[in-house]
């Protein structure tokens, strides 16, 4: 006889579920609901991006062509690539950290919960500054890479790159907290047997992914601080007259930059073998190859900034260096490439459902772009088309095929998760079709254009230059991509009011997250999944973890190496104080826009804030004592057996 | 077939843990790790700066040695108490671990009263040259640490007097110190640069 019971899942229930309404909404914790505004959030700014390009090419249809001016096309440009890598990309990409990383290692909710929940509303505090300042006819103008000295003092009057840079603190402050909850959740907070070798690839994916932003994004922090103090208190970082330098800002910038590329592309791989592995019906091929592979692009990654500066005169000696650091990151790319090819190979019955097909465009696209990413790795070729639209055309392929394609498998594949609701897979074909169809119309050309000489941001060419037919060929594939994304948000739409159930595990999964209900309760798992294997749910009967108080929230920690359970940790309630202090920090980097001052003042509303987070309130501590277990009084774990 | 089902209880384990075993040491780690490339790269901008220039500082005289010195000696003495206020944090002893948290505020007050000197003997403002810049901007980012640190320890000092304590407010402190090492520690490499470099020759 045993008196062990399974967790009580109304019990549960009762600790883990938000508070009703409006509040709630505000105050949750909830990876799975902060995730889904992520997500909501990043792809409108997604979309708003995408109206911004569709203009461009709507103004580049024809030769002098007047629908936009050079003033308002230099915004259009700089806030359609700062939107797209700030906003959209790095916040989806750990969007879907924040959401899947929990399930699929099969805890509660993420380590640091109140943090994710702070880390949203800067994020969208930091989205919204930019796209209101753009309105008001005050947007971005010096490119998304803002060089100096054209976004100095000097050739950048007014508040256009200040808002810039301020947008970009609020943003990366977000992504840097959102990299150490992945990291800890990963970490920390894994199943019981989910041994490092068990852990599937993309939580390996999410997790390099968070160790290159701790080590990037300081970076860009650090160079737009220094940008923002030229502009505003007359320091002299970047002003060469005074012993500044403007290649520090390319420096520091491209620092950030290069591994920015991969921090947005890895995520990506993840998810490509977790589509790849469950539509094969087999484990990933070379699971060890794999997660290297991952480590060492993340590695590399910070190896290859010079080679955005291959035409600033940097000593050859040095090129070189880069030149072979940038040869060498495609080896690991080719080896996944070889591991996808040989799971698709060996597995059982291909099913070729939209979240595959989106998978290999991924590969026909991001081929194209690595093989044009190897031929920019030289200097001489770089050097001839440097700053033309072969570049644009390249990182497009790399950006679009590596990253967005696989997103949009990923988003078919987890959306059931998230929703409870399958969508069309008829519509989703028509999205994938489309999408690839008007991708390659859009870009392609632009490589010829780039070879002939047409060069990035000019808001418009002459007739002479016979770019005409080439130009208006990637504005007709740029409409066909805008058909392709209202397929897309009708499809999810409908789905949404009158979509098929999906069930638990509508793929076949192997993986922790199809172990729970779709959508997953608020408390993620009602009994944690022992994970006995490299997927988990194929053991039968599954073994389960219980005991856990539900008097509050708690979660279960186990060590780094081998997840064996290390001891019981709390989890936060939900509050409002995340939102009280991100509004409070958006007053301090507003108003550090206009006065340094507000770096003194400001500071008095975040540390009061900040106080009121961390004060614990009475019911906590009560929970606290009741449930408290000091080490010396512990209990190791034991293992039972019940039922009938 | 055997329905029985096979089941891992942990029920009975401790719920909180020191050192490494914590959660938020590990989170106090990653944002050492954050901090850390920080300062790394702010460096790394002072000595590229440096290498652009044929004398450095490229007018003026380096900062006067006196205050910084100072308070790189109050820094280190500071670690002593601070690590006995983890021990004491460690062994849940209230008494001892409230009396090593005054007794590190009162470090931090100091401190930060001989760095609002540090600033004035600079000789050199953040306008006049990217090295007053970036020095300016190297002793500022430590100031930031030093601030928020501070401000964290007097909060946590209030709540160990007023209470409610349970285990886990131990292992706050003792996570607490850890951060206050990075701070000592990360200072030692900004003297070095404001201080020294400018002594040495190029």
């Amino acid at each position: 006889m045993s008196t062990v019971q399974l967790q009580d899942k109304r019990a549960l229930e009762a600790v883990w579920a938000d508070p009703p309404g409006f509040m709630g909404w505000l105050k949750t914790v909830d990876h799975k609901r902060i995730a889904r505004r992520y997500f909501v959030t990043a792809l409108v700014f997604f979309a708003l991006a995408g109206l911004l390009a569709l203009v461009m090419r709507l103004q580049l249809a024809r030769a002098d062509n007047t629908l936009v001016g050079p003033d308002l096309y230099n915004q259009l440009f700089s806030l359609h690539g700062s939107a797209m890598m700030f906003l959209f990309a790095v916040p989806i990409m750990q969007a879907a950290g924040i959401f899947l990383v929990p399930l699929m290692v099969g805890t509660r909710n993420i380590a640091f919960a109140r943090l994710n929940a702070f880390s949203y509303w800067i994020y969208l505090f930091g989205g919204l500054l930019i796209f209101v300042a753009f309105v008001l006819n005050i947007g971005p103008e010096a490119g998304w890479f803002a060089y100096v000295p054209l976004s100095g003092p000097q050739y950048s009057a007014g508040k256009r790159t200040d808002i810039w840079a301020q947008m970009i603190t609020f943003t990366e402050a977000a992504s840097l907290i959102v990299a150490i909850e992945l990291v800890v959740t990963a970490f920390r907070l894994r199943a019981p047997g989910m041994l490092l070798r068990r852990i599937p690839l993309l939580v390996w994916s999410q997790v390099v992914t968070s160790f290159m932003v701790i080590f990037a994004m300081p970076a860009v922090m650090l160079a737009s601080s220094f940008l923002i103090s030229d502009r505003l208190v007359s320091t002299q970082f970047y002003n060469p007259a005074e012993g500044g330098d403007a290649l520090l800002w390319q420096h520091l910038f491209w620092f950030f930059g290069h591994p920015e590329v991969y921090i947005i592309f890895i995520p990506a791989l993840g998810m490509v073998s977790e589509i790849i592995a469950t539509f094969a019906a087999r484990p990933a091929f070379g699971y060890l190859a794999l997660v290297l592979s991952l480590a060492v692009t993340g590695f590399f990654a910070f190896g290859l900034w010079v080679h955005h500066m291959f035409v600033t005169g940097l000593p050859p000696a040095g090129m070189s260096f880069f030149t072979a650091a940038s040869l060498v990151i495609s080896i690991p790319t080719g080896v996944q490439i070889f591991c996808w090819i040989a799971t698709l190979a060996t597995g059982g019955a291909i099913r070729f459902t939209t979240p595959l097909m989106f998978v290999v465009g991924f590969f026909f696209i991001f081929i194209i772009g690595g093989l044009t990413g190897v031929m920019l790795a030289s200097v001489s070729l770089d050097s001839q088309v440097h700053d033309s639209y072969f570049v644009v055309a390249h990182f497009h392929y790399v950006l679009i095929g590596g990253a967005v394609f696989p997103l949009f498998g990923g988003f078919y594949y987890w959306f059931p998760k998230l929703t409870g609701k399958r969508l069309s897979e008829r519509a989703g074909k028509w999205n994938f079709w489309l999408f690839f169809i008007g991708f390659n119309l859009t870009f392609f050309p632009m490589h010829i254009l780039g070879l002939e000489g047409m060069t990035r941001r000019v808001y418009t060419y002459g007739a002479d230059t016979g770019w005409t037919p080439l130009n208006l060929l990637a504005t007709i594939g740029s409409a066909i991509i805008a058909v392709s994304v209202i397929v897309f948000v009708v499809n999810v739409i409908l789905s949404l009011r009158r979509g098929a159930p999906a069930g638990a595990n509508p793929w076949n999964g192997t993986t922790l997250e199809w172990g729970t209900s779709s959508p997953p309760p608020s408390y993620g798992f009602a009994d944690l999944i022992y994970v006995g294997s490299r997927q988990p749910l194929k053991i039968t009967p599954l073994a389960y973890v219980t005991g856990l108080p539900t008097r509050m929230r708690t979660s279960l920690a186990t060590t780094l190496a081998d997840a064996r359970p290390d001891h019981i940790t709390p989890d936060p309630n939900p509050s409002i104080w995340p939102l009280v202090t991100a509004l409070a920090v958006t007053v301090l980097f507003i108003g550090s826009i206009f006065t340094p001052w507000a770096l003194i003042w400001g500071s008095v509303p975040v540390t009061i804030a900040l106080i009121g987070w961390f004060w614990p309130t009475e019911k906590q501590a009560r929970d606290l004592q009741a449930c408290e277990v000091k080490p010396e009084e512990g209990r190791a774990p034991r293992l039972v057996e019940i039922g009938p | 077939m055997n329905d029985r089902i096979r089941v891992l209880d942990v029920s009975g384990l401790q719920t909180y843990a020191y050192g490494h075993r914590s959660l938020m040491w590990w989170g106090t780690l990653g944002m050492i790790l954050i901090e850390s490339t920080v300062f790394a790269l702010a460096i790394g901008s002072y000595f590229y700066l440096r290498g652009l220039s044929v004398t450095w500082p490229p007018h003026g005289a380096p900062p006067v040695l006196t205050y910084g010195t100072i308070n790189t000696g109050v820094l280190l003495l500071s670690a002593i108490p601070n690590q006995w206020t983890k021990h004491q944090a460690e062994r849940e002893n209230l008494r001892g671990t409230r009396i090593g948290l005054v007794i590190c505020l009162v470090f931090g007050a100091i401190f930060l009263a001989i760095r609002g000197f540090e600033f004035g003997a600079l000789q050199t403002s953040w306008n006049t040259s990217a090295y007053g810049s970036i020095v300016w901007a190297l002793l500022l980012l430590h100031t930031i640490h030093l601030v928020t640190d501070f401000i964290d320890s007097a909060v946590l000092t209030v709540l160990m007097f007023t209470g409610p304590i349970s285990g886990r407010r131990f292992v706050d402190v003792s996570e607490n110190t850890l951060y206050w090492w990075f701070v000592v520690l990360s200072w030692l490499f900004i003297y070095a640069t404001i201080y020294l470099a400018p002594r040495m020759p190029p």
